[in-house]
């Protein structure tokens, strides 16, 4: 029961990270490698504000400011100096990593004897069960602190997703949406659509790096080389989101990102647990991209066959 | 009301593909005036469009717009005071966007865009009761994605979006070009209402003599990145499709003129 509970606690944490993913890939048709980098520096900023005894919602929150400056930079790079999008990406991520190290000082700072969200939700947890450490749900024993870290984080997950759907039907908000979907147009209606793209690149760096800060304070400790590969599982999140919700209403697409995450976390722990090599893992997920990537085409490629059969 | 003082581009320049789109056009618009712009493939009257839209800045010259000189500010900026159609019916919306949303949208044109809800309830209201009025149904459909509308339905919401907010001068780039003849006579019939609702200022690129002909209070003809010819008032009034169609031919011969007497020269003396 730990395990399962365990496993959707990651799932919603990364699950903002599938949020990011999907503000750059499917709202701004942006390739944004800078992801990889900035899960990490959100778990940086944050671990290293722990240590020094910062409560944990503002470390977490300075977490997600600094994610929001590199996706800014990413952007200022693309817009103001005509980087392809992928390379400004991949700049800022390398740029990053030494970032990171700085921040941190050393490769890996553990948080198990510091106060973060866990031990926070925790001890709320604890004054509400009125001092249980372990209650059970339809027979299956749950720790406190296992449940409470869990409720606390879907709470966080919902309150960020309505944040963004809230966002997304602003008069700022549509017209970020609109940028990617037809730049000329929102040019003719008076956007400025270089601003748009760096407001929205550090909305979605802040995100992922959000999710690192969380992440780290899940795990207890943050650790430089995290973010390897994030994007690609924030990617396979986000298209298993649009597997399961079959449309693409901006309301119902951040419920699949979020979905998406949850249920790709739960195939992982599943496939860990029949025996998987850890070491495939990354492997795997982009094999399992790649497939999400080519079966539409292959599919369309058959049924214009069969048409013309 | 627009005014163009020697306005030059040249595209690629110092490259084999230059291409000298605009070679000093003067044009002075009066308020309220509807201009009609035909030209050959390549005349330079799309590019002429584009310049006063701020797609991409001039070479030389000067635009003024609404008492106010725009020649350097960007594409964005003069949204303020222009709006567009464009030829493509999926320039002018957001596929991915609801019919409202789109609409709210072009409720901001020009204006800051703040973290206001972008539904708001006077504004669907007016939506419903305008978007009524183009006779096409959708008013019940406020909430579907544009994506899923025809060409012509998209067009006639475009023009709906770029005179939602009164522009000081209105751009039809080709805007029925690519529709089908029954959609195309009603976003020229909805063209038509809103231009003399709100007596607009307009720049109309069209292919159609019978629509440069029948439409609007005067007529300019590009060749080669110049207006050749200016028809205005009375004289606009007496044009019919045919003489526009002479005026094409005559312009073609002094083509073929030019080039054949060139060839002949080059032959004998180079």
């Amino acid at each position: 029961m730990s395990l399962l509970i365990g496993t959707f606690t990651i799932g919603l944490i990364l699950s903002l990270l599938a949020l990011g993913v999907f503000i750059s890939f499917r709202i701004f048709a942006f390739p944004d490698i800078t992801a990889d980098g900035s899960i990490t520096l959100g778990a940086s900023v944050a671990a290293i504000l722990l240590v020094h005894n910062v409560n944990p919602p503002l470390a977490s929150l300075a977490g997600f400011l600094a994610g929001m400056l590199a996706g800014a930079c990413t952007g200022l790079l693309h817009t103001r100096f005509k980087i392809n999008s992928l390379l400004s990406g991949i700049l800022v991520m390398t740029a990053l990593y030494s970032v990171n190290l700085h921040v941190m000082g050393k490769a890996n700072i553990p948080l198990l004897s510091v106060n973060t969200l866990v031990t926070e939700s925790e001890r709320i947890g604890v004054k509400l069960m009125r001092g249980a450490t372990i209650f059970d749900i339809a027979g299956w024993e749950v720790t406190v602190r296992d449940a409470s870290v869990l409720a606390a984080i879907a709470l966080a997950v919902a309150a960020t997703g309505i944040s963004l759907y809230w966002f997304f039907r602003t008069d700022l908000g549509m017209a970020m949406r609109a940028t990617g979907d037809n730049v000329q147009m929102v040019r003719a209606l008076g956007v400025n659509d270089a601003n748009m793209i760096v407001f929205g690149l550090g909305l979605s760096n802040g995100l992922v790096a959000l999710s690192g800060a969380l992440l780290a304070q899940y795990q207890g400790f943050a650790d430089v080389g995290m973010g390897i590969g994030m994007v690609v599982w924030g990617l396979a999140s986000v298209i298993i989101g649009e597997a399961l919700i079959g449309t693409n209403r901006v309301g119902l697409t951040i419920v699949g990102a979020v979905m998406g995450s949850v249920l790709f976390r739960l195939l992982v722990a599943v496939a860990l647990r029949w025996g998987l090599n850890p070491n495939d893992l990354k492997l795997i997920t982009a094999g399992f991209v790649f497939c999400a990537l080519i079966v539409p085409q292959f599919l369309h490629k058959r049924k214009v066959q069969a048409a013309h059969a | 009301m627009l005014e163009l003082h020697a306005v030059s581009k040249t595209f690629h320049p110092d490259t084999p593909n230059e291409v000298r789109s605009l070679r000093g056009v003067n044009l002075n618009l009066q308020p309220g005036s509807w201009v009609i712009i035909i030209g050959t493939n390549g005349s330079g009257k799309s590019t002429l469009l584009n310049a006063v839209a701020g797609t991409f800045l001039i070479d030389e010259g000067g635009i003024r717009l609404a008492g106010r000189d725009v020649t350097k500010w960007p594409e964005h900026a003069r949204a303020e005071l222009i709006g567009r159609v464009f030829q493509n019916p999926f320039s002018g919306t957001s596929p991915s966007l609801t019919i409202e949303e789109n609409l709210s949208l072009a409720s901001h044109r020009g204006r800051s865009r703040g973290l206001g809800w972008g539904m708001k309830a006077s504004l669907v209201t007016r939506m419903r009761d305008e978007v009524s009025r183009l006779n096409m149904g959708l008013e019940d459909r406020l909430g579907n994605e544009i994506g899923s509308l025809s060409g012509g339905q998209r067009q006639a919401l475009t023009l709906l979006m770029a005179t939602w907010l009164r522009p000081e001068l209105l751009l039809l780039d080709e805007h029925t070009a690519a529709l089908d003849p029954k959609s195309a006579d009603l976003v020229i019939a909805l063209t038509e209402q809103v231009i003399a609702r709100d007596q607009l200022t307009t720049l109309m690129v069209t292919h159609s003599m019978q629509q440069a002909a029948s439409l609007g209070d005067r007529l300019i003809m590009m060749h080669r990145g110049q207006i050749i010819h200016d028809f205005q008032g009375a004289e606009k009034r007496r044009l019919r499709p045919d003489d526009l169609l002479a005026r094409f031919e005559e312009v073609r011969r002094a083509e073929q003129l030019d080039e054949s007497a060139a060839l002949m020269l080059a032959a004998r003396y180079v």
